[in-house]
């Protein structure tokens, strides 16, 4: 159905090519907002919908923007598209948006946005710019929701706000099980995401052998 | 005003911009792996947070917030699109003055010099900034004045420096240790942050 080429556009970015593990862009927004998976999701589906309506509006103007000048273009197509997205959020998802707070408005200095329009949009076709930056979006999205699964489950044993750990296993209900806490914090997301890239990476190798 | 050297204090220690808030990551993880060069990024990146962090606040202040301009109007959507485009002239001046006065320091810097303008530091205090000011007065937190404004930015952009030198330091030993393959580079570089992160949290309720 689709060819070869198509598919390595679309396909690369969510393993061998993935914008947060090799390429190390979008970081920041990443590692804020994956305490709970369900800031993550949106989080990912909005970044993912960015990317790709940022890279289409670039590619079809690409022939028009004055080199000099074509990071401050682009940063304002990226810019009215995410004041778009935050206040759908505000509207529709108003928690949802609270929780990710600065980091949602931070979407525009997202790596992976000025990487993908540099690197892709500025010499494609708008098709292959969408694809693009569908892929790309989705393998930024795969990377939050691994971190805030295991973050969410161990650290307050629930999903989407919904207990997975049975209650009774807790120590204060009689059980053996408890929280790690540390999961909450700040610097286990930036471990979290090292070790992932380490089983990415000797997951790979291997492949490669 | 009197708030000033808490804010200075805090935004330096327990509100760091890396490890507090993973802000600025990119050029943080891409350019600590010496010394020179990261002092440099610093700099650039301290300066340029405190140049357009009190324009912005002057902006959100007078044109933007709600009853600035004209009474009943409210601006505050149109905040991300003049921060960027503050932030994306101050850095094209910026990227001029270096390559004009140091063009040692223009070479080793390379693209991260116009990826300023893309740094989430410097936007992310921006918006942070514009959240403070809606804040009483009696929070910690709060920014009140012009002065608050250019102090929160020079500590946050000192906040930035230390950091991306302190890793600079401990990446450049690094070098010499031996650390399993497929972790090598970035995996343990993430580690590395994640372990100063947990360290700088012994800060956290600072307060002059």
């Amino acid at each position: 159905m689709l060819s070869q080429k198509t598919k390595d556009t679309l396909l690369g970015p969510l393993n061998a090519n993935n914008p947060v593990v090799v390429q190390i862009l979008g970081i920041c927004s990443a590692l804020a907002v994956t305490v709970q998976l369900k800031p993550a999701l949106v989080m990912g589906i909005a970044v993912t919908i960015i990317v790709a309506m940022s890279n289409v509006i670039v590619s079809l103007i690409r022939n028009t923007i004055p080199m000099r000048v074509r990071i401050i273009v682009q940063l304002v197509v990226v810019a009215a598209l995410v004041t778009l997205v935050s206040e759908v959020l505000k509207a529709f998802a108003y928690d949802v948006a609270m929780q990710l707070s600065v980091y949602l408005g931070l979407i525009i200095t997202n790596c992976i946005l000025m990487g993908r329009l540099e690197a892709f949009a500025m010499t494609n076709k708008p098709w292959d710019s969408f694809l693009d930056g569908l892929g790309n979006g989705l393998g930024y999205a795969i990377i939050l929701v691994i971190v805030a699964l295991i973050r969410e489950l161990f650290g307050a044993g629930q999903l989407l706000g919904i207990q997975i750990i049975p209650e009774s296993w807790y120590a204060a209900n009689g059980g053996w099980y408890e929280n790690c806490g540390m999961m909450l914090m700040p610097a286990m997301a930036l471990i979290l995401v090292g070790c992932v890239i380490w089983a990415h990476r000797a997951y790979n190798d291997k492949e490669g052998k | 005003m009197d708030n000033a050297l808490n804010l200075f204090v805090r935004s330096i220690f327990s509100d760091n911009m890396i490890f507090a808030y993973f802000l600025g990551m990119c050029s943080y993880l891409a350019v600590s792996k010496n010394v020179k060069t990261s002092a440099g990024l610093g700099v650039a990146v301290t300066f340029v947070l405190i140049v357009t962090l009190p324009v912005n606040y002057l902006l959100q202040k007078y044109v933007l917030g709600p009853n600035a301009l004209v009474e009943g109007l409210d601006l505050s959507y149109l905040s991300f699109i003049l921060f960027i485009a503050v932030i994306a002239a101050i850095v094209q001046l910026v990227e001029m003055i270096v390559e004009k006065f140091s063009p040692s320091l223009y070479a080793s810097l390379g693209i991260f010099l116009p990826l300023i303008a893309v740094n989430c530091a410097i936007m992310g205090g921006s918006l942070f900034m514009q959240q403070r000011i809606g804040l009483p007065e009696t929070d910690p937190k709060a920014i009140t004045g012009f002065g608050d404004a250019f102090f929160y930015a020079f500590g946050s952009g000192i906040g930035w420096l230390m950091a991306i030198v302190c890793l600079a330091g401990i990446r450049e030993k690094m070098e010499y240790n031996d650390v399993p393959k497929p972790l090598q580079g970035l995996g343990i570089t993430f580690i590395t942050v994640g372990l100063m992160a947990m360290a700088f949290m012994c800060f956290s309720g600072l307060s002059f």
